[in-house]
């Protein structure tokens, strides 16, 4: 049985888990419980959950009570965990390094819990991992509320009433967030600049439509697990100085620096705020981590030098039906994981390192931090691989790809030079005039042929095969040939063979050139 | 009536412009049609003013007529009847013909002694004799063994036999000895060096295209084509006619063109190809051993599929030989439509050496009217795919392999690939994980944005088609 409560921190809009999820899930094996109103705040009503075969709870407690498998979004409040059943399993953002109370907590109830915020970050895991979708949504809000915010058009416009220029938009931070509020600011027709420690992004800045905004200064930014790192002295003064300068050109500033387990680093300084022009907008994604911007309040808008700072700390619950929807699939595919009989029995397998990682209590043993991964994406293997990536570019359409050394040459024209030395003294005129005839024709053909489209190869193969059918002269004149001086008649072999070797030739002939023609009529515009 | 024999070299040479300009227009669908009306025009030229030139008696007229007839009604009814998924196999079958006709043109051109020559021209005639027979035995049976490999009446792995290439070194001593002999000789003893000859020469024919792999068909069949090129020249030298020699050397040329192309495009030397076996050309086994591409791979329904592509902006399609086999070639197009209606923008992504023949690919949507102009090269479209959303591979491996690319140890390091893992998704349709025909393992299939369609090419495809509407 697996339950979903009604979320209650306040102001908590999200739900665990959507009908169309409740639906896959009992496919799994499992029967599911959601607690009455669970899913108003993200527009599921109790009937939409009753249609996709759910049970429906009247209260928490009845919920809690019924359910081995609890899935939630936010961890549980203090009144809660008592709530849970003995032995029962949790599903849930937890958090353990800022919560270790509620991690001993959960502990003493003999549960077993898996955080969404501690699944690792691998390949395999993207599927269920939570705090990306839950980012992407927040970059898409945070974009959202700063049009809000602002006073003007995103997107430039000529109108009968002036021209309008369009809103410059610096974003702080490419991870997904960043990445996902380049894509909805420069989808709302914006010019978007980003920036990131990390240099390998900035290909996926430029492929979201934003320009990336380089630090002029060498140093690798990037730190474990695909995240950011703390970056050296010198390299916060280069990173200040570029910021200064994109904050005084912006009209909307987006911050999503976020370093693990650490402050969030104060980008954005009393006075870059002020700088900036009166009606610009901060978006500061980092607000629960302190923010990057100095003046953030957590959770407010506040005006500060004519300059809105949004600093809301609750971005994807602002979007609750598609926050809703995205960490219900996630939570799905660890069910799956952890559910690969589709028995209705969830198996916590710890010899699988994406399960082991997001497991932090496991039948009441806390099993926080996890051992470190034994791979971890290593981008510094990117660029010594890349030089072995020597892909010969083709040299066009015309002969080989790069011209021989000059010593090379020199050896092929002497032998060259030489076999037609050895022709030309020995070989009687009348060969030596066909000989010329040849090579000019090899030539003709050399050139001829590559002009033809790589589309046309295997009509052109059906033709040349037709055209060298022209054998068929050879038989044609041994057939019937004028007598020779003393002979009496024709040679009865000679007629056969000449005879079969019309035959064949005509096969060629008329097949070659017919089955050519019937597939260049398939070719069309 | 007669025509002259100056009218019929004034025909000749007619013919010759109208074959040039008929691969000339090739450079072009549009032109591409007329050329071929060029290529009929020159051979009608060239047929009818032989006939009725200076060297063919009115009494053999009767005799050409039948053997005409009898080869336009099999030429004809095949070229009707044949699916464009066996393509290969015509044209394999087809440079058979041309090989046979060949030797049988060099016997009678042996036992023919109406033209008679003297010393240095006696002797050269006889090494042309001997090579055109040579050209034509081997074009004739490694066109057949082809033809039987393409068709799948043989197995399609490479035969090595032990120490083939000493077979083939013996055979070529055994060849040259007895051309000696044959130009030396008169009499029985020439006759016979001639048919031993023969008999090695097809016989080398079969062992050179038994040890070459399916991989490296199209290198094969583009190679026969040069064949009987040379073949048709030689036949030209044999009987002082320049008309065969201008169309053999066009013929040879173009089909070692091909070669080349073919060859470059899989990063190998024609040499390599020719030696057979892949990878294994030198006896060292394939470095690909050791640890295989890590990661899991994730499968997709057909139903899935539907949904990413409809999703889609940009689209690319990338065949193989797997769509040919499970002729989904229509069912693709038939996707291809939806998906253009709906505003995505599909086009197809065609790799040198996909399918069996050079162009085979081309052809066979040609057949299932996928216009050209969405049709594009490896050149033209991989600089494309890191803005494409999703790339389809039908039935493709080994040329779209990144092993190639990042894998210095990889057999197929080097080869250009079309880079379909830089697309935002992957999917690639195959029957199993079994590898390509080059035995490699493929990293591609272990990406974290590929997604896996297994199921013949034809059924998930109509279930795909299905979907999207």
């Amino acid at each position: 049985m697996i339950g979903v409560p009604k979320e209650t921190f306040p102001g908590e809009r999200r739900v665990a888990a959507v009908p169309e999820v409740v639906d896959k899930l009992i496919k799994l094996g499992f029967a599911a419980s959601v607690e009455s109103g669970a899913g108003e705040a993200a527009n599921f009503s109790d009937d939409d959950y009753k249609a996709a075969g759910a049970t429906i709870a009247p209260n928490a407690a009845a919920l809690w009570s019924g359910a081995d498998i609890v899935f939630k979004v936010r961890a549980p409040s203090a009144s809660e965990v008592p709530l849970l059943k003995e032995s029962a399993t949790l599903v849930s953002f937890i958090w353990p390094a800022q919560n270790p109370e509620l991690v001993q907590q959960l502990a003493a109830r003999k549960a077993t819990v898996l955080a969404m915020d501690s699944v690792p970050r691998i390949s395999r895991a993207q599927k269920l991992d939570a705090l990306s979708s839950m980012a992407n949504i927040a970059g898409y809000r945070a974009v959202i509320e700063a049009a809000h915010h602002f006073g003007r058009f995103f997107t430039g416009q000529i109108t009968a009433a002036g021209k309008v220029p369009p809103a410059r938009v610096f974003v702080i931070g490419a991870g997904v967030a960043g990445l996902a509020a380049i894509g909805a600011a420069s989808g709302l027709g914006a010019i978007v600049r980003a920036n990131d420690t990390r240099a390998e992004v900035a290909d996926q800045v430029k492929s979201m439509g934003a320009e990336f905004v380089g630090v002029d200064y060498q140093e690798e930014g990037s730190g474990t697990g695909g995240y950011a790192k703390v970056m050296s002295e010198g390299f916060q003064k280069a990173q200040a100085e570029v910021f200064a300068k994109e904050a005084k050109g912006a009209d909307i500033v987006i911050t999503t620096a976020l370093i693990p387990g650490k402050p969030a680093p104060k980008l954005i300084t009393a006075e870059m705020v002020q700088s900036m022009k009166a009606g610009s907008v901060i978006v500061d994604l980092a607000a629960e981590q302190g923010g990057n911007c100095e003046l953030t309040v957590p959770g407010e808008v506040v005006v500060r030098h004519g300059v809105t700072i949004i600093g809301y700390t609750d971005l994807p619950s602002r979007l609750s039906k598609q926050a809703s929807t995205l960490y219900a699939t996630n939570l799905l595919r660890l069910t799956e994981e952890l559910c690969k009989a589709k028995d209705g029995v969830a198996v916590v397998n710890m010899d699988d390192e994406m399960i082991r990682g997001g497991t932090v209590i496991k039948d009441g043993e806390v099993t926080w931090p996890p051992p470190p991964l034994k791979v971890s994406a290593a981008p510094a293997a990117a660029p010594a691989a890349a030089p072995a990536v020597a892909v010969k570019k083709s040299g066009g359409h015309h002969g080989s790809g790069e011209p021989s050394s000059p010593a090379e040459l020199a050896i092929k024209a002497g032998v060259g030079a030489a076999l037609f030395l050895l022709i030309g003294g020995y070989a009687p005129p009348v060969f030596l005039g066909h000989f010329t005839v040849f090579v000019l024709a090899c030539f003709v053909g050399y050139m001829v042929v590559w002009n033809v489209t790589p589309s046309l190869h295997t009509p052109l193969m059906s033709v040349t095969n037709a055209i060298s059918s022209i054998i068929c002269i050879g038989a044609l004149v041994q057939i019937a040939p004028p007598l020779a001086e003393g002979t009496e008649r024709h040679s009865f072999f000679i007629g056969l063979l000449a005879f079969l070797g019309i035959a064949l030739t005509a096969i060629n002939m008329f097949g070659g050139f017919a089955v050519t023609r019937r597939m260049l009529a398939m070719f069309r515009k | 009536m007669t025509l002259s024999f100056s009218l019929v070299t004034a025909a000749y040479i007619g013919a010759t412009i109208l074959f040039i300009l008929s691969l000339g227009g090739l450079s072009n669908p549009e032109t591409a049609r007329r050329g071929n009306w060029f290529g009929v025009a020159g051979m009608a030229i060239a047929v009818v003013a032989t006939v009725f030139g200076p060297r063919v008696l009115p009494f053999g007229l009767p005799f050409i007529i039948v053997a005409m007839a009898a080869g336009a009604t099999v030429g004809l009814y095949a070229a009707k009847k044949v699916q464009m998924t066996q393509m290969p196999e015509l044209v394999a079958l087809m440079h058979s013909l041309v090989g046979l006709a060949a030797c049988a043109v060099g016997f009678a051109s042996y036992i023919d002694n109406s033209i008679t020559f003297e010393g240095a021209e006696k002797s050269i005639h006889e090494l042309e004799i001997y090579l055109g027979i040579l050209i034509g035995a081997v074009t004739f049976s490694g066109s057949v063994i082809a033809f039987g490999k393409l068709s799948g009446k043989i197995d399609g792995k490479p035969l090595l036999l032990p120490g083939r290439h000493w077979i083939n070194l013996g055979g070529l001593l055994v060849v040259i000895y007895a051309g000696h002999l044959f130009l030396s000789h008169e009499g029985v003893i020439a006759v016979l060096a001639l048919l031993v000859m023969t008999a090695l020469a097809l016989a080398f024919g079969v062992h050179m295209v038994m040890a070459i792999g399916g991989a490296d068909m199209p290198v094969v069949v583009s190679m026969l084509n040069s064949y009987s090129g040379w073949a048709a020249a030689a036949t030209g030298f044999m009987l002082s006619n320049d008309l065969l020699i201008v169309t053999g050397a066009l013929v040879g040329s173009s089909g070692a063109i091909l070669s080349y192309i073919m060859c470059r495009a899989m990063n190998r030397g024609f040499m390599s190809v020719i030696a057979g076996g892949f990878g294994t050309g030198g006896g060292a086994a394939p470095a690909a051993g050791g640890e295989g591409p890590q990661g899991e791979v994730v499968a997709i329904s057909a139903q899935e599929t539907a949904e990413l592509l409809k999703e889609a902006r940009n689209v690319v399609i990338i065949p193989g030989y797997g769509m040919a086999v499970a002729q989904a070639q229509h069912t693709v197009y038939d996707i291809t439509q939806k998906l253009r209606a709906k505003g995505v923008n599909v086009r197809f992504a065609i790799h040198p050496v996909a399918g069996r023949m050079p162009g085979h690919m081309n052809v066979l949507l040609a057949e299932a009217k996928v216009p050209y102009d969405i049709v594009l090269e490896m050149d033209e479209i991989n600089d494309d795919f890191p803005t494409t959303d999703v790339a389809m591979v039908i039935g493709a491996n080994d040329i779209v392999n990144p092993g190639a690319q990042d894998d210095p140890n990889s057999p197929i390091a080097g080869m250009p690939v079309l880079e379909a893992w830089k697309a935002k998704i992957s999917i690639v349709m195959k029957r199993s994980m079994a590898s390509g025909y080059a035995g490699v393992d493929n990293p591609l299939f272990y990406k974290e944005n590929n997604r896996m369609l297994f199921g013949d090419a034809k059924k998930m495809l109509d279930e795909v088609l299905k979907d999207i509407e």
